[in-house]
């Protein structure tokens, strides 16, 4: 079984610069009393924190400084991004901006796209939102039924698009649409278009979560349009550009890291003399957290070659996935806890609180493991 | 693995040769007579004209001075062509007998002690020689081992090499799950002449559990590259319902899940590579051993699953990987001897010194 790429990548001397850079941000940041770590992560959406993060230059490391930018390497954003969570910081405002789509911008996108929408970015003032799902395409992304129509000067949408998270509070979306009819080949004919969500055209419904939160849309397009210059890339390379957006979505810390700040919090709650089954249990969670962290480092190494390290990235997130759902399960049959959202100051059953409502998304957002075990076993050969 | 370009060519033809030799001499009717208990001596004799056992000690000192990076990755091709002999251990024996100062010596070495329980004490001496003291437990290959590495405290609390010949100490007879040697040696009155013994390098920590336990790590991630490999090879020539069983959707998840337990106790293995030589050796050891140990029983309930019934004969070769990877995973300390190592360790630093433990700050 060689299909897999996992080498080992020692983190360059200015990933170690950048790290402490970021730290003493938030340091800064945690002493301002700005967030409560213990029940923030990088879903919580907080454009004030991410301002303050663009303008101390955490954001859109990687592009050139002609956009903005600031012309480093994806092992330093690698850096900044994981200490971001370490640091339970509410960094939701500007993370799909940031790692997936800017990203896909000025990798794909036209001179005006770049030279508009990268600077805001970086600047920590712009955000945005995935226009994948739509009512009848979940996990087979290649079905779906939006579509843009070419005419003067541009395209124009119709359709719906659901699942959009903050698609109410985003300025952009970058939508994936049908752009020819569906052909023998499903995968043909389709693009990605980013989309200005003050757009007119556009209606954005709220669908509450089942903790009661506002985060995802539903968002309906009618002669929605879209000038030629916010095309992703030739018309109809839509599929492989999703594709390779994927790779980023899906090996980052944030595919193990989204619940950290329990194992943090249960730490404190056991104490410093742990009985032997708290032992082993943290050690283990420890273990699986330490090796799944090195396998995300060493994909972050092929992105930065300019690989494409797809079915990797889909291995890191099935298996990083299943270890934040089964981390606050273990929790609890460690410390007895009855969790509450609001437990004066009980930040472990805060903690459970927060992430037990949030956990089942953690299996689901960015591909479910039913979709990446698929993936992966094409990649084994067997399929 | 970052090493330079031309190092790297290296590695691939050492491995590529040691890969062939594997292939030719441990056959099917090898592997069942080492399972009966016979000593694979035409293995082994190839095994040391390629100069495999002195992998790691350097070329001044008569070896082949390999990298660690290389090395390890000679343990794991030996374990995934499930070698029946202690090519692990002689290596690590004679690398750490060669940093003590002493000279390398021919024949398969083992070690001792191999588990947290067994101190073995070294008395002062007398006419010229110290005796050991104390019994040493699953000593691979204890009986049939030209030499024993032995780690022992002396008077002075210290840690000492000792180099014991074969035979030195009388031996009992037990067998781990694969029917590898793993006997009990009593030691008790066992002389060893000055020369033999030598300071333990400091690395080790008076004790040999993080070496070991890195050791059945690098074994355990090539074994279950071969589990997966077979598992790979049935799926797809296996038809039931007229199709290959890969085509089958729950095959293929099972598959992809034993991909990533793989993927993980290859991430561990790699880890200690770079680990070597460093203050955080002994906690990335821990990491890695508990963190594969787990993956290894996965993986090898998944491509039994997978082989069925086939899987379960003494007539299909899987049971050579998969019955290594029950004993492997408990030897040098089972999961939970590290886990509750890592979990005290961080549960005393606090929670927010978790992340700088992570990250390998702490330890420097």
């Amino acid at each position: 079984m060689r299909a897999f790429r996992f080498e080992a990548l020692r983190l360059p001397p200015e990933a170690a610069a950048m790290r402490a850079k970021v730290r003493e941000f938030l340091r800064t940041e945690r002493a301002r009393g700005g967030y409560a770590s213990h029940r923030t992560s990088w879903s919580t959406f907080d454009p004030e924190f991410s301002r303050r993060a663009g303008a101390a230059g955490f954001i859109g490391l990687t592009w050139s400084p002609d956009y903005g930018g600031h012309g480093r390497s994806n092992l330093e954003r690698f850096v900044v991004n994981e200490e971001m969570l370490a640091a339970g910081a509410p960094a939701g405002a500007h993370w799909i901006a940031d790692r997936q789509s800017g990203p896909q911008i000025a990798k794909h996108g036209s001179e005006r796209a770049k030279r508009l929408i990268l600077p805001r970015i970086a600047a920590g003032e712009c955000y945005f939102g995935i226009g994948m799902s739509e009512p009848d395409s979940g996990s087979d992304l290649a079905a779906v039924r939006t579509r843009a129509d070419k005419v003067e000067g541009g395209w124009v949408i119709n359709g719906a698009k659901i699942w959009t998270s903050n698609a109410h509070r985003v300025h952009y979306i970058i939508a994936l649409v049908r752009t020819s009819p569906p052909s023998a080949d499903r995968h043909a004919g389709l693009s990605q278009l980013i989309v200005d969500m003050g757009s007119p055209g556009i209606e954005v419904r709220p669908i509450l979560n089942l903790a009661g939160a506002h985060e995802f849309n539903e968002v309906f397009f009618k002669d929605c349009f879209v000038p030629d210059d916010m095309l992703l890339g030739e018309p109809g390379a839509g599929w492989n550009s999703v594709t390779g957006e994927l790779a980023y979505e899906r090996s980052g810390p944030d595919r193990f890291m989204s619940d950290i700040r329990v194992l943090v919090e249960l730490i404190d709650h056991v104490g410093g003399e742990p009985d032997e089954r708290q032992a082993v249990e943290i050690g283990r969670l420890v273990a699986h957290f330490a090796t799944l962290r090195r396998m995300s480092t060493s994909i972050a190494g092929l992105l930065e070659r300019g690989e494409s390290p797809v079915t990797e990235a889909a291995l890191v997130k099935d298996v990083g996935t299943a270890f934040e759902r089964e981390l606050p399960e273990v929790a609890r049959r460690l410390v007895p806890v009855e969790p509450s959202p609001d437990d004066q100051g009980n930040l472990f059953s805060e903690a459970m609180a927060h992430v037990t409502l949030q956990a089942p998304s953690f299996t689901i957002r960015g591909g479910t493991p039913e979709i990446l075990r698929g993936m992966i076993a094409r990649g084994l050969g067997l399929r | 693995m970052s090493m330079p370009h031309a190092a790297h060519e290296m590695s691939a033809i050492m491995l590529d040769q040691a890969d062939r030799l594997f292939q030719q001499f441990i056959t099917k009717d090898a592997l069942s007579a080492a399972d009966r208990g016979i000593w694979p001596d035409a293995l082994w004799a190839a095994v040391e004209e390629a100069g495999l056992p002195l992998a790691l000690v350097p070329e001044e000192a008569g070896g082949v001075g390999l990298g660690v990076g290389d090395a390890a990755l000679l343990i794991r091709r030996s374990a995934y062509h499930t070698a029946p002999v202690p090519l692990a251990e002689t290596i690590l024996a004679n690398a750490l007998w060669a940093e003590a100062g002493g000279a390398p010596v021919a024949g398969p070495v083992t070690l001792a002690p191999t588990n947290a329980r067994d101190t073995l004490t070294l008395a002062p001496a007398a006419d010229g020689r110290r005796t050991l003291a104390g019994a040493a437990h699953r000593v691979p290959w204890g009986a049939q081992a030209g030499h024993a590495l032995v780690l022992a405290r002396d008077e002075a609390g210290a840690a000492r090499l000792c180099l014991v010949p074969g035979g030195a100490a009388a031996s009992t007879a037990l067998r781990n799950l694969a029917n590898e040697p793993r006997d009990t040696l009593a030691f008790d009155g066992v002389a060893v002449p000055e020369a033999m013994i030598r300071p333990a390098p400091d690395r080790l920590a008076g004790s040999l559990m993080a070496q070991g336990a890195a050791l059945r790590t690098q074994q355990m991630a090539g074994a279950m590259e071969r589990c997966l490999d077979y598992a790979l090879l049935y799926a797809n020539e296996r038809v039931q319902f007229g199709r290959p069983i890969a085509k089958f959707q729950a095959i293929q998840h099972m598959l992809a899940i034993a991909a990533g337990h793989l993927a993980a106790a290859t991430a561990a293995a790699d880890s200690l590579i770079e680990a070597a030589g460093t203050p955080g050796f002994a906690f990335a050891a821990a990491i890695a051993k508990s963190r594969a140990g787990e993956a290894a029983g996965q993986m090898a309930a998944i491509c039994h699953q997978v082989h069925a019934a086939m899987g379960f004969t003494r007539e299909h070769p899987l049971h050579f990987a998969t019955r290594r990877l029950w004993s492997w995973r408990d030897e040098f300390g089972a999961e939970a001897f590290w886990q509750a190592q890592i979990g005290r360790l961080v549960c005393a630093n606090g929670g927010e010194a978790l992340w700088t433990t992570i990250t390998g700050e702490a330890a420097e």
